[in-house]
């Protein structure tokens, strides 16, 4: 990575309190042996690898980004939802073959970074009926579509929306 | 709360089993990862959500911890079960493998 990636004090704070959570939803004791184990733990691996899960130093945005992020969930899994059930449909209707006509798309995507990039790809990969085959340097997208019509509109929807979140 | 968590459970097997069908029945390559890396997941969702909802039981802590572990395995596969399926896809684009269209069979 060309760009400076240093961790900084506070997402080395951050990403303490983020694997402290996860370690007592795992552990599920709360007794002072095991809680200063996880602690002594959760502070070694934020202290050697902070920059791997907050790479970006640009704190004070993240809990804007976060929180779209997390309204972005619900949208997400109910657009899963509908083209779960479009793809069964595809599956058990009894003229499948002339139904489907799976095509290659390709589009422009104006997302920058390589996190929102990261979650438009992961996203058309989730929905069913698409599925990302490339992303170049340049954001320029290639996605398999088993039907036009599940390519038609999501994916830009879906870009307008991941732009929102990452605010891009 | 029994009665949610079997409904949902049937659900999730209903995608599955439109997933292993739609294996089975596309055409080719490409089309075939569509039902079998993605129903899975919404039978996924379905099923371990079921399951969490019946692991909830009577809202003890301990209960509860294990049906939030319930969740992370959905969230963790949610992540996952899609880089899967494009490191698949780019392998056969990378071995050139044709798609399968409907003006060319």
């Amino acid at each position: 990575m060309e760009k400076e990636t240093r961790a900084t004090v506070g997402s080395r704070v951050i990403t303490f309190l983020i694997m402290f959570a996860i370690w007592l939803l795992l552990s599920g004791r709360f007794d002072a042996f095991h809680l200063v184990l996880g602690a002594v733990s959760c502070a070694l691996v934020a202290a050697f690898s902070a920059d791997l899960l907050l790479p970006s130093p640009d704190l004070p945005r993240m809990p804007g980004v976060w929180w779209r992020f997390i309204k972005y969930i619900p949208w997400l899994l109910y657009q899963v939802l509908v083209a779960n059930i479009h793809v069964m449909y595809l599956v058990f209707h009894p003229r499948m073959m002339e139904l489907i006509d799976p095509q290659i798309m390709e589009f422009d995507s104006r997302l920058k970074s390589d996190m929102a990039r990261v979650t438009l790809a992961n996203s058309i990969t989730l929905t069913p009926g698409t599925i990302t085959i490339y992303i170049s340097l340049y954001g320029h997208i290639t996605f398999h579509v088993i039907d036009i019509e599940s390519g038609k509109t999501l994916p830009w929807i879906m870009e307008a929306r991941i732009g929102e979140v990452f605010g891009e | 709360m029994n009665t949610i968590a079997v409904i949902m459970i049937l659900i999730g097997l209903l995608f599955f089993t439109g997933g292993a069908v739609g294996i089975i029945r596309m055409p080719d390559f490409y089309s075939r990862l569509h039902p079998a890396g993605k129903l899975d997941t919404m039978g996924l969702l379905m099923s371990m959500l079921g399951l969490a909802v019946y692991a909830l039981g009577d809202m003890t802590l301990g209960e509860a911890l294990t049906s939030l572990k319930i969740i992370l395995i959905v969230v963790f596969v949610f992540i996952t079960s899609p880089t899967a399926t494009h490191a698949i896809v780019d392998a056969g684009v990378r071995a050139g493998l044709e798609p399968w269209t409907q003006d060319r069979h």
